[in-house]
């Protein structure tokens, strides 16, 4: 097995454990963290295949989304977080009342 | 790429409201939301210059700074950009009008709430750059724009119900970003770029592409709340502010669907298989169904309307199965996939436009009785003769009653089904439209019904009422120009290229 492919797919597992835990998880905070796992994997996945095609060097492409990719998702965890917190001291829930 | 007139619009689109909303963060309360409308003021008027320019040019485009993709950034305004830019723009206008109005009565209570402008004109950056983006990633972070600020103006009341429906909104925007952004990442892994129309012609259909399609289309479909992914729509919807509920249902909910149609049109005509369309279809045919029944079911106004926002989502998601033929039929003109095609784009503009109206005049009734209840809306027509009018008409739009902007998208959506021989599709459009029916008249029933007890509506400003009823009148005015809107759509290079490769397509997917 090639070194990339390991990456691949952790990246891949990764995702679908981020996914699964999103629509699993009941408490704010877990179905956060699951969505920064799973934009671990995005990330890993982009990575991996800049490592794929290197022969002398990695392609800087996917490095530059991933840079791009992980301002963003830390922006939105955070904005996240902010709500939850915010929601925990107006009315100390800590997951969905009606959650589906 | 290169050939297209260079024009400086696609930049300016992007760099004004930016620039508008930055200025505004200077200025206290009332400064703030003079600048912010003045940049509303600013955005409408140069969205209207570009879209002459592309009527007179034709698709024209910018190199942000000069730098060459794929390195810099290219952004490229053809027809069905131009169109999208224009709605939003002619809504977002309204909108903005009822806005100033809106939060300087609320001013005496609230303070004005002051971070609606800045986060608007932000939200419409976002908008006009994803109409403009050439490229997967720059999509993606267009949208990441538009989906934090369309959720801080959610929540922006504060109030606890609110926080909790934007941050499942939040969530589930984050989900669907990140499938499409896994999808994206596949992509650019088998095929090293990410430029649409390159794309169009270098993807080859395979297992990759087909899980590409798939991780990305969720993704979308989360994030402009398609069955069995609206969840989130109808709380936060219902909970935000009157001028936001109507940003968010007319104009957010439409950047995913716009990526979402030209990814289908552009890029993934080669590897769409039938059974994907009629997948996606079924979805839309739920939603249409489910979301009128939920909405025939609620009690109070603004429940009913986010409701009904996912079955009129619903329409738009139907018109995916109509790109792709059945196998073993063959098809000799383009016919129907024009049908299918701008019956998809009519459904857009005739939604923003009723959608918008209907959460405005449902803001004005909130401000009069302090609550929604529908109960409460009897004696409406002698309280507030222009919101029950603006109610009407945008009711009678979203049923698609003709001569409505929503007629021409349903008349169109039922041509394109009958000619592309997925006849199933019909009776699903038809019982939309009863059900629609079913609660517009509810609701008509009780404001035309003589008041129980009397109730006290407080005196609210006329320039409000007026605001929602021209957007209600939006919708019926945009069927004059339909001839010519819809030829200047298939002018677009997205249609040319997408019925070639469909047509491509069809062979591919279907041996």
């Amino acid at each position: 097995m090639e070194i990339y492919q390991i990456y691949s797919l952790t990246s891949a597992i990764l995702f679908v454990i981020g996914l699964g835990g999103v629509f699993a998880a009941r408490h704010f905070i877990k179905k956060i963290i699951a969505t920064i796992i799973m934009g671990g994997g995005v990330f890993l996945c982009f990575v991996s295949f800049a490592q794929r095609d290197a022969l002398t060097f990695a392609d800087p492409v996917p490095h530059a989304l991933v840079i791009t990719g992980i301002v963003v998702a830390v922006a939105s965890a955070a904005f996240a977080l902010a709500l939850a917190r915010r929601i925990y001291q107006l009315t100390g829930e800590e997951s969905f009342t009606n959650d589906k | 790429m290169t050939e297209l007139p260079i024009s400086p619009y696609p930049a300016l689109l992007v760099g004004l409201p930016i620039l508008m909303a930055t200025l505004s963060l200077f200025f206290r309360t009332r400064g703030e939301a003079l600048v912010g409308l003045i940049g509303a003021l600013l955005t409408t008027g140069l969205a209207i210059m570009a879209f002459v320019e592309v009527v007179q040019r034709g698709a024209v485009i910018h190199i942000l700074g000069g730098w060459e993709p794929p390195l810099g950034i290219l952004l490229r305004m053809d027809p069905l950009a131009a169109v999208f830019i224009g709605m939003t723009a002619l809504v977002g206008v309204f909108i903005s009008l009822y806005a100033w109005r809106y939060f300087r009565a609320l001013e005496t209570t609230t303070g004005g709430l002051p971070l609606f402008w800045p986060l608007w004109l932000f939200l419409w950056a976002g908008l006009n750059g994803l109409f403009l983006s050439n490229d997967l990633f720059n999509l993606f972070v267009t949208i990441e724009v538009i989906g934090i600020c369309a959720v801080a103006l959610a929540v922006l009341s504060g109030k606890s119900t609110a926080l909790s429906a934007g941050l499942r909104y939040l969530l589930a925007a984050i989900t669907g970003s990140m499938a499409y952004l896994f999808g994206v990442a596949l992509i650019y892994g088998s095929t090293g770029t990410l430029d649409l129309g390159l794309l169009g012609q270098v993807l080859e259909p395979g297992t990759t592409t087909t899980f590409a399609l798939l991780v990305i289309t969720l993704g979308l479909m989360i994030k402009m709340a398609g069955f069995p992914f609206h969840f989130w729509l109808p709380p936060a919807h219902s909970s935000a502010l009157a001028p936001v509920s109507a940003l968010l249902s007319a104009l957010v909910v439409k950047g995913a669907f716009y990526i979402l149609l030209r990814l289908w049109m552009e890029v993934f005509g080669v590897s769409l298989t039938y059974a994907a369309g009629q997948f996606i279809g079924i979805a839309g045919a739920i939603a249409v169904i489910w979301g009128s029944w939920q909405a025939f079911m609620q009690t109070s106004l603004k429940l009913i309307v986010a409701h009904s926002s996912v079955a009129q989502l619903g329409y738009l998601l139907m018109v995916f199965p109509l790109l792709i033929l059945a196998p073993g039929v063959t098809a000799d003109s383009a016919d129907w996939l024009s049908s299918a095609w701008t019956a998809g784009i009519y459904q857009v503009i005739s939604h923003a436009f009723a959608k918008a109206s209907f959460f405005l005049s449902a803001g004005i009734i909130i401000m009069a009785l302090g609550h929604d209840r529908i109960e409460s809306l009897r004696d409406l027509v002698g309280h507030m003769r222009i919101t029950a009018m603006a109610i009407g008409i945008a009711g009678v739009s979203l049923i698609g009653l003709p001569p409505s902007g929503g007629f021409m998208a349903k008349w169109m959506l039922l041509k394109g089904i009958f000619l592309s021989g997925q006849w199933w599709w019909a009776p699903v459009v038809l019982a939309g439209s009863l059900l629609t029916a079913g609660y517009v008249f509810m609701l008509l029933r009780l404001a035309f019904a003589p008041a129980r007890e009397k109730e006290p509506f407080r005196p609210v400003p006329k320039s409000l009422e007026v605001f929602a009823l021209l957007l209600a009148l939006g919708s019926f005015l945009i069927v004059f120009p339909a001839d010519s809107l819809i030829q200047f759509l298939e002018s677009s290079e997205v249609f040319g290229t997408g019925v070639e490769s469909i047509l491509k397509g069809g062979v591919h997917g279907n041996n």
